[in-house]
């Protein structure tokens, strides 16, 4: 296609596009093309993802509760010492008043399969916090258990042969029973959040994980901010240009690049091992994950000091600012919102990162949520790695839930970095 | 406190005083006619790095007059300036040999502060270049780091006096708390030139402080530096030669890093002494 040629094949008037030229549209049009379709795939592979991810979650949205009237004779809770009283049997007498026909030990314990088993502490607490209920018959509300549960979510099919499922005939009336008199009702799901750890999944809930989460997250921004600034600046303001600090530089960097496990093998050589740190405590969570938003925070404090113009710098330094002042007064603050938002965003990655938090045994299964930084406890990603690992069909629609919670959490945090970016920005 | 060490260093008189428009009067006292050397220079010269870029300059700048450097692109006049308040400290590779003397006192002396000559030593940039800030901060920034002001009523007649000096008072003070950012370029020059004033220097440098303004701007900014000579040694470095004759006592011509000729402007613009002078003078290149 040179000139020449594009010379020849001309003809006609000189406005007449010619060959040449209708090669170069057709190319640019391709080109545009392939763009649109990439980003055309890209949001599909997210809808798609995302779709999955809310599909699956929807029936962890509500829980399926039962109501049952529930007799607390007092002579059978001691007032002086209702820790003491035996619910289970209370509550399997409750039971025992709806289906009067079940009477064979093998049938009532299929029976109470279908409640929970957390029902019992429920009730426990239920009567410690007012201890007047004694003596009276009370509604009392509880989860039914998860077979129940995805019963009345139609997720197990009643037409499979009964050695494939995993209820029996039976458990199936008791349950149309108990919807014909109306006792079950499908509350939006609190638990999830409100609730600690449980092997039910009617049970579990990310209270321990959010927690964990928070504290973890908190330690590592309450290192890696000051000392990521504090090196940035330094790095960046004050350290003489040699080959020591090219060294520092290229090392940062690569610590950036540094796949998250082997920082988690390095807190637990170090954390756990030698400093004798206690394990799954979100501390040393927080501490390894500290380690790995750091040069994250490095990189982007020194290009935000990098985007502050000399000639601020130069302001400063001609009406006598030192070279500290110069920093401190002028160039940091005009850095802040480049400082914020590449925090954020280092936070949020160690918010989402979970090899880490399992090789220093924060996958633990703990069913309570931590008091302090210094107690067992998971983080939200190494949550859904233990749900996404566990059998029970409730746990499904649980892990998806969790990955909303994660990822709304991240989300919003990006959404943070994002205004804060706009709301700080500066003309010059 | 910083006056004290100031006194020490330059061996200026200079009363302590915590009354802002006082130490701002005290600047006001021309000794009419006595041109005394401000800054006396000996054998200056600078490397960047290996690179000289600036060879044996020696020259005296006399007190309460308006010098001005010129000459080509890259020749040094710039990096001669930077040398009077240290600037080019902040550059890692820049070395400068010979003597700055300022009343006497070597700048480049181990026992002078190169912070507190920089207040003895205002400079103007280029490009106008306030702080994001309120204009009435970007005035009292450099009184407030050095101490020579509390704020309140002192801090507030030093900023009054700097713009009214800089002309530019009766423009902005309406509107003192509005960044001085969204002044237009003109009046950002004389903003920063305010700011100069501010902590009272004895001599302000300016590095080609029209070269960003359009011509309108260029005259006030020339008028207010004719007006500053009263009181201010004033050091420019300007690309105009026009400029040069209009606002300068005296002028000194660099050439790729050797300082060729210097005396007095007229003097220098119609009988200059050297043939490079001439053929830059008469734009024969540059």
């Amino acid at each position: 296609m040179s000139d020449k040629s594009a010379a020849a094949s001309r003809t006609g008037t000189w406005y007449e596009p010619d060959a040449g030229l209708k090669r170069r549209y057709a190319a640019d049009k391709r080109l545009r093309i392939y763009g649109v379709a990439a980003i055309v795939f890209a949001l599909g592979m997210l809808a798609i993802l995302v779709g999955t991810i809310v599909s699956t979650a929807l029936p962890a949205a509500t829980q399926t509760m039962v109501t049952l009237n529930v007799d607390l004779p007092a002579d059978r809770i001691d007032t002086s010492d209702p820790r003491g009283a035996s619910y289970q049997m209370i509550l399997t007498d409750a039971m025992a008043k709806i289906f009067p026909e079940v009477d064979t030990p093998r049938e009532m314990r299929e029976l109470r399969q279908l409640f929970s088993n957390g029902g019992q502490y429920r009730l426990r607490d239920m009567v410690i916090a007012d201890p007047s209920l004694i003596g009276r018959s009370v509604p009392f509300t509880f989860p039914l258990a998860d077979i129940g549960d995805q019963l009345h979510k139609g997720l197990i099919d009643r037409n499979t042969p009964r050695e494939q499922r995993r209820v029996s005939d039976e458990q199936i009336s008791w349950y149309d029973r108990l919807v014909e008199q109306g006792r079950i009702t499908t509350p939006l799901n609190t638990g999830m959040i409100f609730n600690a750890d449980s092997r039910f999944p009617e049970l579990a809930g990310l209270k321990g994980a959010l927690v964990g989460s928070f504290f973890a997250l908190l330690i590592c921004f309450l290192i890696s901010f000051p000392v990521g600034i504090a090196a940035a600046v330094y790095l960046e303001e004050f350290a003489p240009k040699n080959r020591l600090t090219d060294l520092i530089e290229v090392n940062i960097n690569n610590l950036a690049a540094v796949p998250s496990i082997v920082f988690g093998l390095l807190g637990l050589a170090v954390f756990l091992n030698f400093f004798g740190m206690p394990r799954s405590a979100p501390i040393v969570g927080g501490l390894v994950l500290s380690l790995m938003t750091l040069p994250t925070i490095i990189i982007a404090t020194r290009a935000a000091l990098k985007a502050v113009p000399p000639s601020i710098r130069e302001a400063a330094i001609g009406v006598g600012a030192s070279k500290m002042q110069t920093v401190g007064h002028h160039v940091l603050p005009l850095a802040m919102p480049g400082i914020l938002t590449g925090t954020i965003i280092g936070l949020a990655q160690a918010l989402g990162e979970t090899a880490p938090l399992l090789l220093i045994g924060m996958n633990a299964f703990i069913t309570a949520a931590p008091d302090s930084m210094f107690n067992p406890s998971t983080a939200l990603p190494t949550q859904i790695y233990i749900w996404a690992d566990s059998p029970e069909r409730g746990f499904t629609s649980r892990t998806s839930a969790a990955i909303i919670v994660l990822l709304g959490f991240l989300i919003t945090m990006n959404a943070i970095a994002i205004y804060m970016r706009k709301r700080f920005e500066r003309k010059w | 406190m910083t006056v004290v060490e100031t006194t020490d260093a330059s061996g200026m008189v200079m009363t302590k005083t915590a009354e802002g428009a006082e130490v701002l009067a005290e600047a006001a006292v021309p000794a009419a006619g006595a041109h005394d050397v401000k800054v006396a220079a000996s054998k200056v010269s600078v490397f960047y790095g290996e690179k000289q870029a600036l060879f044996d300059v020696t020259i005296d700048i006399p007190a309460r007059q308006v010098m001005a450097f010129i000459g080509p692109s890259g020749c040094g006049k710039s990096t001669f300036l930077r040398c009077i308040n240290r600037m080019n400290d902040t550059i890692d590779i820049c070395r400068v040999t010979g003597k700055i003397e300022i009343d006497g006192a070597n700048v480049y002396d181990a026992k002078i502060d190169p912070v507190l000559l920089r207040a003895r030593v205002g400079m103007v940039f280029q490009k106008p270049n306030p702080f994001p800030k309120s204009i009435y901060d970007n005035i009292a920034y450099g009184p407030r780091i050095h101490g020579k002001a509390k704020a309140g009523s002192e801090m507030d007649a030093i900023v009054e006096k700097s713009l009214r000096r800089a002309g530019l008072w009766n423009e902005v003070k309406d509107r003192l708390r509005e960044p001085g950012t969204g002044l237009s370029g003109g009046q950002q020059q004389r903003l920063c030139i305010a700011r100069a004033i501010a902590v009272n220097p004895d001599i302000i440098l300016m590095d080609e402080p029209c070269s960003a303004l359009d011509p309108i701007a260029t005259a006030k900014v020339e008028e207010l530096i004719d007006e500053l000579r009263e009181r201010y040694t004033i050091v420019i470095v300007t690309h105009s030669m026009q400029q040069a004759a209009r606002v300068s006592q005296r002028a000194a011509f660099f050439h790729l890093g050797h300082l060729v000729e210097e005396g007095e402007t007229e003097r220098m613009f119609t009988n200059p002494s050297d043939q490079r002078t001439q053929d830059y003078i008469t734009g024969r290149f540059g």
